[in-house]
């Protein structure tokens, strides 16, 4: 197994055992951030490696690396370690204000880590099977952050959270079990015959009877964790209960890392339909979820529940490019994906902070952000032209390209992406506007400052990234980006 | 002998999972549903056994091992530990009366049947018979968890869910591959550690397990 490779799942591995003993000290924050870091830096040097010598596997085949995956190990890690820079000074406050003990802090510290864990051995095993098991173990580690606050808000939207995803996730083990029983007939009984580079050779013979059903359950199954509606339930629930760092590495993390096992399958089931079966399937969905999430904007009270709703959104419209499939249409829906993860991730730094300052996450109570702190508060308007979809910033480039392609090639959903995405333009530019720009109540003037510093910097510099994509790729990029949208087909 | 016998005896310890199901289906005692549970777990460990014996398949005997330590010793001990702890003896409530729940689950029945029946024509198992089986079980699990207002209820259809699944495994390619298998396990018995932990949270907040008190997050 190459270094790099094992440094980046040590590292995270190691970090939340270290965490679970001493993440409530001083300096666990600093840890937390020092090991996300790390991981950081694994894919790096991973990402170099892969572009300089190709796809590999690794470990006799059970790990595989190639440009769809190392993209979003390489994307994971970088918001996993912003997203540990931000939490620093966020939950500090959040201990200070009394609603974490230090066995919280420490369950913090250590989930994180191990969530983080979690997510990269979904995307760089090459096992199916071990990709589920590591799926419901990402669900378990952040169960318990959702109700880190103990509320009674905060334990239903955890208990929600726990049952829907293990239902879900319980569909996908079924769906698992269908793969590896085409499979076995043609690989061999074995842990071999859930290997996808395997599968992926001999997709043509798989049988497609057992593989449509499979499908289905998959779609269901790995689909809940995406937030597809109607699957959607839990969703809006945790992002909003759950402390905001979680709510911006679920959003930004592990909707991304669900939606890559079921693109995975889809490869998969394509091949050995030789129909756009398991495409169209996601077209439907994805188009659903952007059409229900764009009427439940409008009627959101609390900040991160409309983000969370917004994520629905945005994640329908990947789903819906890669449905929709070919090389741009992929290409889009991995930019989008991109783009998607890092403004989302940026806005909810931005609202962490405001609603500490405000001391409320719902939004017709929080007014004249400009004024209480005029960083935070371009924060989150940046933030917002940005996921709006506005130019000059990337995720306007992305959604340009998806809506071309569907007038060119589904013309009957062109209509209904457009007048989704006007709905909740109105809809989110509404709400976010007297929140940033409105008259501030004079109590929360004269209320002091934040006992720590905000972390700023990971919200700029994500926004920053976001112009860059959208104002010039630079081709190795753009390169990188079409040799894994031709992995997707 | 049991050769011969064998693949009856597996049909029959399949509809011994299936009329289990329906029991915990129309149990109303707590205690008795975490027997119950149990029970099936026994009968899975009994059937995967036999399978491994009659097929010679050697990694579905570590399969029946694992069922047997986790579904029918680790898991219903962490149970009764728990109710003996949170002190509830509570009866199992249901959202819909059950001779209506026993009903549903017949026609759940019937469509797991209709859609096991193109995947058992291509499998050459031994088993292949037990594959609607299977998928009834897993069906009649999620009908428990829906139609159930408490929280250990649900986790036991939960539990339950992953014993059908188990058995579909079985009944459609001798097992999934033992790496796997403990992967399953492991994420069971960690979830089961989370959801007791959970449990007295959710206690200590309410004064009770009923998740119908969380349902206060809506659109409103």
């Amino acid at each position: 197994m190459p270094l790099e490779m094992l440094l980046l799942l040590a590292s995270p591995l190691a970090g939340g055992l270290v965490l679970a003993l001493t993440g409530h000290w001083r300096w666990a924050a600093e840890a937390n951030a020092a090991f996300s870091a790390l991981t950081f830096a694994a894919a790096v040097a991973l990402v170099t490696r892969v572009v300089a010598e190709g796809p590999f596997e690794a470990l006799q085949r059970q790990f595989f690396v190639d440009p769809l995956n190392v993209f979003l190990v390489a994307l994971t890690a970088f918001v996993g370690m912003t997203t540990a820079l931000f939490s620093r000074p966020y939950m500090r406050v959040e201990r200070q204000h009394g609603r974490v003990s230090d066995g919280g802090m420490r369950l913090y510290h250590s989930m994180y880590q191990l969530f983080t864990f979690t997510m990269l051995l979904v995307l760089t095993t090459n096992n199916l099977g071990i990709m589920w098991v590591a799926m419901e173990a990402a669900t378990l580690t952040t169960v318990l952050l959702v109700a880190l606050y103990r509320s009674h808000a905060s334990l239903e939207a955890a208990w929600k959270y726990f049952i829907l995803c293990g239902v879900g996730i319980a569909q996908a083990l079924l769906g698992t079990i269908l793969v590896y029983f085409a499979a076995e007939k043609i690989l061999g009984a074995g842990p071999d015959a859930l290997l996808w580079t395997q599968l992926d050779t001999v997709k043509g013979q798989l049988d497609p009877a057992v593989l449509s059903i499979a499908f289905v359950f998959l779609l269901v199954g790995y689909g809940t964790k995406v937030g597809l509606v109607p699957l959607h339930n839990w969703l809006p629930d945790a992002h909003a209960e759950g402390p905001t760092p979680v709510s911006a590495v679920l959003s930004g993390l592990l909707l991304n890392v669900a939606l890559y096992a079921l693109i995975r399958f889809k490869v998969i089931t394509d091949g050995a339909l030789e129909r756009p079966f398991a495409s169209n399937l996601m077209m439907g969905f994805g188009l659903l979820s952007v059409a229900v999430a764009a009427l439940f904007l409008s009627r959101q009270r609390d900040i991160k529940r409309m983000f969370a709703y917004s994520s629905v959104e945005h994640m329908g419209l990947i789903t819906f490019a890669f449905g929709l499939g070919g090389p741009v249409a992929s290409f889009a829906g991995l930019l989008h994906m991109t783009m998607h993860s890092l403004t989302k991730s940026a806005i909810f730094f931005a609202v962490g902070h405001a609603t500490q300052k405000a001391g409320t996450q719902i939004m017709a109570e929080i007014r004249g952000l400009i004024r209480l702190s005029p960083t935070i508060g371009w924060g989150l308007t940046l933030g917002t032209v940005a996921i709006l979809g506005l130019p000059p910033f990337g995720v306007f480039a992305s959604e340009f390209l998806i809506l071309t392609q569907a007038i060119a090639r589904a013309p009957w959903a062109a209509p209904i992406l457009l007048v989704s995405l006007g709905i909740s333009f109105a809809a989110i530019l509404g709400k976010v506007q007297p929140m940033v720009f409105g008259e501030p109540q004079l109590s929360l003037l004269s209320k002091s400052r934040l006992p720590y510093r905000p972390a700023l910097l990971p919200v700029f510099a994500h926004l920053l990234l976001v112009l860059m994509f959208g104002l010039y790729m630079p081709p190795y990029l753009a390169n990188w980006y079409r040799q894994a949208a031709l992995l997707i087909g | 002998m049991l050769q011969h016998y064998g693949p009856q005896l597996i049909n029959l310890l399949a509809s011994l999972m299936l009329l289990l199901a329906f029991a915990m289906l129309a149990q109303r005692r707590i205690m008795s549903l975490i027997n119950l549970f149990a029970a099936q777990g026994f009968t899975l460990f009994l059937s995967t056994a036999l399978v491994a014996w009659l097929t010679d398949q050697s990694h579905l005997y570590g399969s029946a091992l694992l069922t047997l330590v986790l579904k029918v010793i680790a898991l219903p001990w962490i149970l009764h530990r728990l109710i003996r702890r949170l002190n509830v003896k509570w009866d199992v409530e249901t959202l819909i009366n059950i001779p209506s729940t026993m009903l549903i689950g017949i026609v759940l029945v019937i469509l797991a049947f209709n859609l096991a029946l193109p995947i058992a024509l291509l499998a050459g198992t031994l088993t292949k018979g037990t594959l609607g089986i299977a998928l009834a079980c897993v069906l009649l699990s999620f009908l428990m968890m829906i139609t159930r207002s408490k929280a250990v209820p649900q986790v036991i259809g939960f539990l339950s869910m992953e014993n059908g699944l188990f058995f579909a495994a079985t009944a459609a390619a001798y097992g999934m591959p033992m790496v796997i298998e403990f992967g399953i396990a492991l994420d069971v018995l960690v979830g089961m550690v989370i959801l007791g932990i959970f449990f007295f949270r959710i206690r200590e907040r309410f004064d009770s397990l009923d998740t119908r008190h969380l349902e206060k997050l809506k659109e409103h």
